[in-house]
């Protein structure tokens, strides 16, 4: 039997089976061993189907062997593939990473509990990125939001419990409108597979439904995903959860949300509805510029490290927005090429604050003046991920910012105009991280470490290990961009 | 050893050395400060190795990652550059020993991580005049800022960190906001940012956008210093002075100028730009921050400062001299570049060694102080006419050229400016000169003797290059004509 064409399957239920599993085992580090095989299988998994994907292959998968549209079909082309990659990649290494922290954070016995609730989340994540059909993505969709409120509300931080409930509400609209708008398109096509409805829909007559269908969609993806002004949950939810469980959303959990909304766009509707293109341009590209000029403002006057990279999150969901809105090739390959890079440059940052974190429990930046003294390897690590979201060439971030004003320079006139906002931009990027950078190595300390030396092994590694990818990808993106590039024309091939 | 790998040796080298450093710095001082010594001969002898085959006029290459189609991580060595490299690797050694003298001398803390940067700036000076085309010559070009940031910070202090901070600020704002978006504009209408013979963008590009593209980068390019992006270098004498004297008066503000040289040549062409009107205003924005920062500099009290404004007047008159766009000129520019370097960094050397025995930092500190330093003084003096463009020192050989070029050019701004600016260095220079050899001192100062041996060897060995380039600079005449020679062919 070949293995390899179950492997769409496999990415979603080992995971998924292995939660309740991980629950049971009660002796101390069992638990974390277990989910983090599980997590390095799937990352496995999303590797070896990349490969194949990037060397031109696609997998298609029948549940139970009952063909679509009928049957539920999972399906991983390159765009899914790269998705997979960034969610397993930031799942398998965050958890890696996590024991010390999470011993800090969470107390022995409920430590089974929190990451069998990782792992329906990791789980939740691949399936709504493996999914072919649209109910299932909002089955998934689910899973994985029920699960990241388990996990965020899971820290010490009392704090987390308003924040977490602010994102219950506001995912729990999100997931609503889009099962609305799902519905409306289910009524009128009587079909829920992607593939499809997009062949039905040229066939409705009354396109009515299907217009509110798709206001429906996007708005409540673009809640999921917290494009400005709908992000309001995300900065509080990211700076109270446990420091690890911040590493692993922060890295790609709007990413996956972006994913679906980019994926129903360009494949359903962009196709059928005369002029949407353009609406889906004209609503995204102001949003995109606000979002990442406010948001890159805040930053700049944030006074908590974990907030100033959360909101500095929404900021970066809008570069990826903006390249999406460009609706041409080089425009998509900037924008799934950024989401690579910007889970590498996140996820490493708040790697770097989970490993300040063992020794400073007050996460306020005057509390972490001086900290480089004590912590030179996590400060240079955060160094150099912050070269990394502010796009220092050399540095993976720099491929996306090079490659998101390549793709904005095409748009004549209006691309100037979009060229100076995203390096306006890098620059209020560069005077947030270096606001954090001089304190960290030259503030007078205020308080003092709790303890001495560097952070654990184990954290610091997995923390190095992330800082020097930053730097591989930066001189050789040949893989990621070989994936965006392929998903960049698959989507276009779709609407042309 | 092959050319072209000697390209990535040259730039491997000094990371090694950097790394060799942070761990020999665990063990002693003494192997700490050998390793250094050894890294830079080495790098000196890997670097000047390639010369043979440059005046022989190979041209070695190597790419060492295609990182999107047309854009790849590429060095190809050509005469300019080669120049640049040997200039900033010779004088490594020479910085090396005044550095372990003015560092153990003045009590420095954090020597390790000193050494460390200083390495990683020499990675990044060797990257910049290798880069065989824009991305890559960008790429090392911010790791140039990045690294000498600790090594302008290094006191710690408020005061220190806020210059630091302009520092930063200054060089990487430019960049990214003005440098990054003229290369990928470049890119975009030519299709590639290979540094090529004769230009790439005729026929690409034309009329006003020729102006703005060049504006682009001169400004974008802030270690060139030209008015109003020079803050940067005021503020990074804040460094101790071994920094000053090898990144900001040779490695960092010459990596500015020399990619200046490098777009004209190599990306827009001298014969393109020279027949498109809208890129004149160069001659007069570089003019301008001559005779401005000359002005500025007469003013300063501090010495450091002074030097430093000198330093954004002699930047330019490189930049001054690529742009009269003539090929005496060219040649001007890049032995403006050596000359420049020797007679500055024997200026800084002494400015570094005054403070080390003296603690002295003012102008009005020096009267009478040749008498206690003879040697440092006499070295500051070869410097000062070096600046002004007496002979015998290197200063006058690269002025001739720039004077030859301009009035090939029949450029009479560039002939004004190079005179007027001889008057105003004249009148900076000659008093502090005056003063430390014939007013007498203040009654009552302590009595003190000269720097450290190794200090007043290194600064006695520059002002002997500057001497020397006066009678021997026929090999770097030789090299740089090639330039003029292959665009002419």
């Amino acid at each position: 039997m070949d293995l390899t064409i179950h492997l769409p399957v496999l990415q979603v239920i080992v995971p998924m089976l292995a939660a309740p599993f991980v629950l049971l085992l009660k002796p101390r580090g069992l638990a974390w061993a277990g989910a983090t095989s599980v997590a390095l299988l799937s990352f496995c998994i999303a590797l070896s189907m990349a490969v194949t994907v990037a060397g031109g292959g696609h997998f298609s998968y029948d549940m139970g062997g009952w063909p679509a549209p009928y049957g539920i079909e999972l399906s991983v082309g390159a765009f899914s593939a790269l998705l997979l990659l960034i969610v397993t990649g930031a799942g398998a290494l965050s958890l890696l990473a996590a024991r010390p922290s999470v011993d800090q954070q969470i107390e022995q016995e409920r430590q089974p509990l929190f990451y069998a609730a990782w792992l329906l989340v990791l789980a939740g994540l691949v399936g709504i990125t493996v999914s072919a059909d649209a109910f299932n993505i909002f089955v998934f969709m689910e899973i994985s939001s029920l699960a990241s409120y388990v996990l965020i509300a899971g820290g010490p931080d009392r704090r987390a419990l308003p924040a977490v409930f602010k994102y219950l509400i506001m995912g729990t609209i999100g997931a609503t409108f889009y099962l609305i708008g799902v519905g409306l398109v289910y009524m009128m096509t009587g079909t829920l597979n992607l593939a499809d409805m997009e062949a039905r829909i040229g066939g409705v007559t009354d396109i009515n439904p299907i217009l509110v269908a798709a206001g429906f969609i996007t708005i409540g993806l673009a809640l999921k995903a917290a494009v400005f002004p709908l992000h309001v949950w995300l900065p509080n939810a990211y700076t109270h959860a446990p420091h690890m469980v911040t590493v692993f959303l922060a890295a790609c959990a709007t990413k996956v949300a972006i994913y679906v909304l980019i994926r129903f766009d360009f494949f359903v509707f962009q196709a059928n509805l005369p002029g949407h293109q353009l609406q889906f341009s004209l609503f995204l590209l102001p949003l995109a510029l606000l979002g990442i000029l406010v948001a890159s403002s805040v930053a700049m006057f944030e006074g908590h490290l974990k907030r100033l990279l959360a909101v500095s999150s929404v900021a970066q969901i809008g570069y990826i927005m903006l390249g999406a809105s460009f609706l041409t090739q080089a425009g998509l390959l900037a924008s799934f090429a950024h989401m690579f890079n910007h889970a590498l440059a996140k996820g490493g940052l708040f790697l770097a604050v989970a490993c300040l974190a063992i020794h400073y429990r007050d996460l306020r930046l005057d509390q972490l003046a001086g900290a480089a003294r004590s912590m030179p390897l996590t400060a240079a690590a955060f160094v150099v991920c912050g070269l990394s979201l502010i796009g220092i060439p050399g540095t993976a971030g720099f491929i996306s910012k090079w490659l998101l004003i390549g793709a904005a320079l095409e748009r004549g006139f209006l691309g100037f105009v979009l060229v100076a906002i995203i390096l306006v931009s890098s620059l209020m990027a560069l005077v947030y991280i270096w606001r954090v950078v001089e304190t960290l190595y030259f503030k007078p300390a205020v308080v003092e470490a709790q303890g001495p030396g560097e952070a654990p092994l184990q954290l610091l590694l997995v923390t190095w290990v992330v800082a020097l990818a930053n730097i591989g990808f930066g001189l050789f993106p040949q893989f990621p961009l070989a994936l965006s590039s392929a998903a960049a024309e698959l989507l276009l091939g779709h609407t042309l | 050893m092959n050319a072209d790998t000697a390209i990535l040796v040259a730039i491997s080298l000094p990371m090694v050395i950097a790394l060799g450093i942070a761990v020999a710095g665990r063990f002693s001082d003494n192997l700490r400060e050998a390793v250094t010594l050894f890294g830079a001969a080495g790098l000196a002898w890997v670097v000047w190795g390639m010369l043979p085959d440059l005046f022989a006029g190979h041209r070695p290459a190597v790419e060492v990652s295609q990182l999107m189609p047309g854009i790849s991580i590429a060095f190809r060595v050509e005469p300019l550059g080669m120049l640049f490299a040997a200039l900033a690797s010779g004088l490594w050694i020479i910085n090396s020993v005044y550095s372990i003298g003015y560092m153990r001398a003045n009590k420095e803390k954090n020597q390790t991580r000193f050494y460390c940067c200083f390495a990683l700036a020499l990675a990044a000076t060797m990257g910049v005049a290798f880069a065989g085309n824009l991305f890559t010559l960008f790429l090392f070009y911010e790791a140039l800022t990045l690294s000498t940031y600790p090594l302008v910070s290094h006191k710690g202090d408020a005061a220190t960190v806020r210059s630091a901070r302009i520092y930063l600020g200054v060089l990487l704002c430019t960049s990214i906001g003005l440098f990054l978006p003229a290369i990928i504009w470049t890119y975009k209408v030519a299709g590639t940012g290979d540094f090529t013979v004769g230009g790439i963008l005729a026929g690409h590009i034309g009329g006003a956008d020729v102006g703005l593209l060049l504006g682009l980068f001169v400004f974008g390019v802030g270690k060139a210093a030209v008015m109003p992006v020079h803050r940067w270098l005021p503020a990074a004498m804040v460094a101790p002075t071994p920094v000053s004297a090898l990144l900001h008066a040779v490695a960092v503000v010459k990596a500015g100028v020399f990619t200046i040289t490098k777009i004209i040549v190599y990306v827009f062409g001298v014969d393109f730009l020279f027949a498109e009107p809208s890129s004149s205003w160069l001659v007069y924005a570089a003019a301008f921050t001559i005779i401005a920062a000359s002005v500025v500099a007469l003013r300063q009290q501090n010495l450091k400062r002074l030097l430093a404004y000198s330093t954004v007047a002699q930047l330019s008159y490189v930049v001054m001299a690529a742009a009269v766009l003539k090929p005496l000129a060219e040649v001007g520019a890049a032995v403006h570049m050596v000359a420049h370097a020797f007679g500055k960094i024997t200026l800084f050397f002494a400015a570094g060694a005054i403070y080390t025995a003296a603690r002295k930092t003012e102008l009005g500190q020096l009267r009478g102080i040749g008498r206690r330093m003879p040697w440092t003084m006499g070295a500051f003096t070869v410097g000062a006419l070096s600046m002004i463009g007496v002979p015998p020192t290197g200063g006058f050989v690269s002025k001739w050229y720039i004077l030859a070029g301009a009035f090939e050019a029949g450029n009479l701004v560039a002939i004004f400016t190079i005179i007027a600016s001889t008057a105003l260095n004249a009148a900076y220079f000659l008093p502090i000169v005056y003063m430390a050899w014939f007013a007498t001192e203040e009654a009552g100062s302590k009595a003190h003797g000269e720097a450290p041996p190794m200090v007043v060897l290194a600064l006695t060995a520059t002002a002997l290059l500057t001497l020397g380039f006066f009678f021997f600079n026929g090999p770097v005449i030789e090299l740089e004509s090639q330039v003029v020679r292959e665009v002419a062919q």
